[in-house]
């Protein structure tokens, strides 16, 4: 009901593309460094972590391949959308459920500015926008984070370990990633808002919508992921 | 006064939340021009009559007439034909804090495209200008305005797009009685000025007789009396007189809770 008409006002004029910009700044960019931290340590991870399983079978030359698949499918979209949604779900769940409660939301509607088309489209557009452009940027910097350990601690030739990582990414492992990055971006703003838009009660209210937004966006991202990767890859 | 026509009338007026039942058959007119404040105690109903006139609450039952026409349950899209004749000043002033004071102040402007942003901005230091605030402030975050300032600025948004109808909602709760008296004035002057017809809801009787030219108090969801401002004194109305006079002992009981 309420991303029903969430999204109908997304594609309604008029659009407040001020506030659109704004969001994605805020989404977008100054996501950057914790995404950027997450997907390195995970890429770094990745790869000590195949080393020592694949060293058993003699098959340490998969562990590019492993690195570039696993980054692009699964733990770049997934991380990103973990820690965004701690990050920027709960701070919308904060500002709009503050916004309810101190009548800011109810003074908006006596302005003659519907509350959902100024508050939550921008959001939900900026969260779809931006979240594909992060993880793009999580998969670049968690394969990098891979080649650091391959190249500098396990000893891998650097120019070999690129080869194979080149050779072996698809296009539609990058792709269904960044799908699956675009579903998260709304997943997470929507909770985001929707907590924050049905909160009630002073500061505890707010207090709870900011933990409901934050675990609702997680489970629905796990879950979420998990659908996805049936609908692409399972046959 | 056109007493034919009252620019609100309110009829039979119910709502409830679940069990509790908050308005129940509320009557109301007030005439084009005219000042009515409605008195109460905390938790009868006040804002909830606020919030259904404004349409930020859905009534469960009854009528609610702007200038004839009726606007209880009606859809959103002509509600805000209907909205911007209002003008409201929330109790915590409900200032957006993202944005500085001048935008708040010209928001129902820009949200309309009355003006460009540059007229706004100017519209918006002359409204600054009337509840007594310079051009300086126009560009603060109200965090940084003290509780007064941030009353006036709330003010000034509510008469920026030049309403017919102001709603003013405990406008002197949380301030000193010397601010609260400054609010008065404005609201007064304001309202004198633009014509506005104005319904107010509080529980401080100085404002009260200050502001209004009539008194209406509500008790157990209905209007238990309504009269001119100055015939309040002698209501010969138990509740009114307890309430006016403010003591604990009377026909009102509060809920005392422990």
């Amino acid at each position: 009901m309420f991303s029903g008409t969430a999204v109908s006002h997304c594609v309604r004029p008029p659009f407040y593309l001020r506030s659109v910009g704004r969001q994605m700044v805020e989404i977008g960019y100054y996501s950057l460094p914790v995404v950027g931290l997450t997907a390195i340590f995970s890429g770094m991870v990745l790869a000590l972590q195949s080393y020592t399983g694949f060293a058993r079978f003699s098959a340490e030359g998969a562990i590019a391949n492993v690195v570039v698949v696993a980054i692009t499918r699964e733990l770049g979209p997934v991380l990103a959308g973990l820690m965004v949604a701690g990050r920027i779900g709960a701070a919308m769940a904060a500002e709009i459920g503050t916004m309810r409660v101190t009548e800011q939301i109810d003074a908006l509607t006596t302005l003659s500015t519907n509350p959902m088309k100024y508050m939550v489209a921008p959001r939900l557009i900026a969260g779809v926008a931006m979240l594909p452009l992060l993880v793009f940027v999580a998969d670049i910097i968690g394969v990098f984070g891979g080649y650091l350990v391959s190249v500098y601690k396990l000893g891998f030739n650097a120019s070999n370990y690129l080869q194979s990582t080149w050779d072996f990414v698809k296009p539609e492992d990058v792709i269904s990633g960044l799908v699956k990055a675009a579903v998260f971006g709304f997943i997470i703003t929507l909770m985001g808002c929707y907590h924050g838009y049905n909160s009630r009660g002073g500061a505890q209210g707010v207090g709870a919508a900011t933990t409901n937004a934050v675990v609702s966006a997680s489970i629905l991202i796990l879950s979420f992921d998990y659908i996805l990767t049936e609908l692409f890859f399972a046959r | 006064m056109n007493e034919r026509k009252p620019k609100i009338r309110v009829r039979d007026l119910h709502k409830a939340f679940g069990e509790k039942v908050v308005l129940h058959g509320l009557d109301l007119d007030v005439g084009v021009g005219e000042s009515v404040v409605v008195i109460g105690g905390s938790g009868t109903g006040k804002s909830v009559l606020l919030k259904c006139i404004l349409g930020l609450l859905r009534p469960d039952s009854g009528s609610i007439l702007i200038d004839g026409e009726e606007v209880a349950g009606i859809d959103a899209n002509v509600r805000d034909e209907v909205s911007r004749k209002f003008g409201m000043l929330f109790q915590g002033g409900a200032l957006f804090d993202s944005l500085p004071v001048w935008e708040n102040v010209a928001f129902g402007l820009l949200s309309l495209k009355k003006a460009s942003r540059a007229e706004a901005q100017e519209i918006a230091v002359a409204k600054l200008a009337q509840v007594g605030l310079g051009s300086d402030v126009s560009t603060l975050f109200p965090a940084e305005l003290s509780g007064g300032m941030q009353k006036r600025v709330s003010l000034a948004r509510a008469i920026a797009a030049d309403p017919e109808i102001i709603f003013f909602d405990e406008p002197t709760t949380g301030l000193d009685p010397i601010m609260a008296d400054v609010i008065n004035d404005l609201i007064v002057k304001t309202t004198r000025e633009m014509g506005a017809t104005a319904l107010s809801i509080t529980h401080d009787m100085a404002s009260a007789r200050k502001i209004a030219h009539r008194i209406a108090m509500l008790y157990e969801g209905r209007i238990i009396w309504a009269g001119p401002v100055e015939d309040i004194d002698a209501s010969g109305n138990d509740h009114v007189d307890q309430f006016i006079n403010g003591r604990a002992e009377g026909p009102i009981k509060m809920a005392v809770r422990a």
